[in-house]
């Protein structure tokens, strides 16, 4: 079947999960098509700094250049195919020089120098790749200091990719004073038997919270009883109890998509909503932005916006999630803390609490969801259904017109729109 | 008997006595008696998994793997008691593996124990061991050892992780 043909209108072939071949094309098309997060410039603060990632499998290398720019360059020498740099982070100084032979690079990947040079006389070296230096990531975009890379030359421009998107990227940036966020505090890693499409479809789910996680708001629930309504919960309390809110709560709150697999949900309100603001925080925000663009930001707290295929955003807490597929049936999610600069301690606590409580290895929250994700992946192996239902809220019209819009929060349009553009970034050349 | 191998004798006696509550606290996990073994904890007691394992200072500006205090844990004990905790089908069950636990200081504000350890947890067809070092803060109350911290030092914490269900 052609990956057009696995997603229909109002569901999805099992093989977008489970097949083998379907995920070897994801890395040959997908991701040569689409833009992927890559990392944030305040990770790389200095000229020669740099960071490590994989995405689809290619090793690359973000680095800060002598000019302030932020380059992204293929981690392998031009030699022989040596990683250039084989830590998470560091700085290299003036250049990259490969560990096994010596070869050196400037920090733009431009060739340096070879040991030995003369032994290249007379040979094609120069007119080879090998002599070119480090290949860059030719398709860089970068917004408001979050760096997105296109691995090949389909697909969408980066403005027009991402369009009202990135907005949700200004909802997080405009929550300092400063207009300036950091990486902080350190990556909480997992690893998820279960394919990547999954977790990102279940990041728009807002009908699993009261069943997938009742033993958790179960818990909680006991043990705040009898305490008064007024009474100030402790933050994990603050952070835990909402996701009982009921199946009201969440269609009422909203959501929208938009072109390229891209949504928000929770345009109306979410779970985040109650956190109460530190004092001073609101005065400060309409000091800096003006008193329309404050209230924007403070009265906009989304469940989840997805900048598609690799980035789950919060506004509060400050927390993003980058999903980075590894084979068919297992997934990297990182859960990364941002500290909002010139704005109160208490936003960065409450987004590492709330990282730590529902995205760590050890959540009690995610233990349920990782459970079930791993069990979808085994049960879709079944005989006498091939299919996904995605059928919640369906509606015709919604095929028309291809741009922005907004739906009840449990309508499953907000997962028909990922897998849309998922069909449509497979083909080749998209 | 000179005083001061007299002194010794009953640091011997002491360690030993606090090298038990280690070992006992570990049992308690391995036989999922969970209720017994919140019961240990004081409470101002807290469990730390930090996520950069030894070489981390401060459970605030740095990301914990785990970071609970009594409330928390008990939540923790609760789900897992639930029956609606999906991913405890099947269940998952645990062994520590502890070296001799040493005590490395001592004082009126209680003692700490340094403990390698190999930790083991399974469930269904899957099997993961971590390595580390525990470290206990205990404490006497009302006659009784209790645990003011344990804090678990992963050799790898910041590796990519599946789901680590129960208590290291």
């Amino acid at each position: 079947m052609r990956p057009s043909e696995l997603v229909e209108d109002d569901r999805v072939h099992r093989d977008v999960y489970l097949s083998e071949q379907v995920f070897a094309l994801e890395r040959e098309r997908f991701f040569a098509n689409t833009w992927s997060f890559l990392g944030h410039a305040s990770q790389v603060p200095n000229a020669g700094d740099f960071v490590t990632e994989e995405i689809a499998g290619r090793p690359l290398v973000m680095v800060r250049q002598p000019d302030r720019s932020i380059r992204v360059l293929y981690n392998r020498c031009a030699h022989k195919g040596t990683q250039l740099v084989t830590d998470a982070s560091g700085n290299v100084g003036n250049y990259f020089r490969c560990p096994y032979h010596a070869w050196t690079y400037k920090l733009d990947g431009a060739p340096m120098g070879v040991p030995l040079k003369a032994g290249y006389d007379g040979t094609r070296l120069a007119a080879c790749e090998s002599g070119r230096g480090m290949a860059p990531v030719r398709h860089l975009g970068v917004h408001r200091d979050f760096v997105f890379v296109k691995l090949g030359d389909g697909g969408l421009g980066f403005a027009e990719y991402f369009g009202e998107a990135l907005r949700s990227i200004d909802n997080l940036v405009d929550r300092s004073p400063l207009g300036k966020l950091e990486v902080a505090g350190g990556v909480l890693r997992n690893v998820i038997r279960c394919n990547w499409k999954m977790y990102l479809e279940n990041i728009n789910d807002t009908v699993h919270p009261m069943s997938t996680h009742q033993s958790a708001i179960d818990a909680a629930t006991a043990l705040w009883k009898g305490r008064g309504a007024d009474e100030p919960k402790p933050m994990a309390m603050e952070q835990i109890l909402p996701f009982g809110s009921g199946y009201d709560f969440y269609d009422r709150m909203g959501g929208r998509v938009q072109p390229n697999g891209h949504s928000v949900l929770g345009t109306n309100f979410s779970i985040h909503s109650g956190y109460a603001q530190p004092p001073g925080y609101a005065e400060a925000l309409r000091d800096a932005h003006g008193p329309q663009r404050a209230a924007e930001v403070l009265e906009r707290s989304p469940q989840n916006a997805i900048l598609f295929p690799s980035l789950a955003v919060k506004g509060s807490p400050q927390s993003i999630r980058v999903v980075r597929p590894l084979a068919a049936d297992r997934t990297l999610v990182e859960a990364w803390s941002l500290r909002v600069v010139g704005g109160p301690e208490l936003l960065f606590e409450r987004t590492m609490a709330y990282n730590r409580l529902v995205f760590s290895p050890m959540s009690v929250v995610a233990h349920d969801d990782v459970h079930l994700f791993e069990s979808i992946q085994r049960g879709l192996a079944a005989d006498g259904n091939e299919w996904v239902s995605l059928h919640r809220g369906f509606d015709r019209a919604e095929l028309e017109g291809g741009g922005a819009r907004d739906v009840n929060g449990t309508n499953e349009l907000l997962m028909r729109n990922q897998f849309r553009a998922w069909a449509r970034f497979m083909e080749a050349g998209a | 008997m000179t005083a001061a191998a007299a002194t010794r004798a009953v640091d011997a006696a002491l360690e030993r006595e606090l090298a038990d509550v280690v070992v006992a606290e570990a049992a308690l996990l391995d036989a999922g008696r969970y209720d017994e073994w919140l019961a240990l904890f004081a409470d101002d007691g807290r469990y730390w998994v930090p996520l950069f394992g030894a070489a981390q200072a401060d459970p605030v500006a740095q990301q914990s793997l785990a970071c609970e205090d009594k409330l928390l844990l008990a939540l923790r004990v609760a789900r897992l008691q639930n029956p609606r905790a999906h991913s405890q089908h099947p269940p998952s069950r645990c062994q520590h593996v502890l070296q001799r636990p040493v005590v490395e200081a001592t004082g009126d504000a209680g003692h700490r124990l340094r403990t390698p350890f190999l930790y083991v947890e399974a469930r269904g067809d899957h099997e993961l061991m971590l390595s580390g070092t525990c470290r206990h803060h205990l404490v006497r109350i009302d006659g009784a050892w209790k645990i003011r911290e344990k804090r678990v030092d992963l050799l790898q914490p910041g590796r990519p992780l599946p789901a680590l269900q129960l208590f290291i």
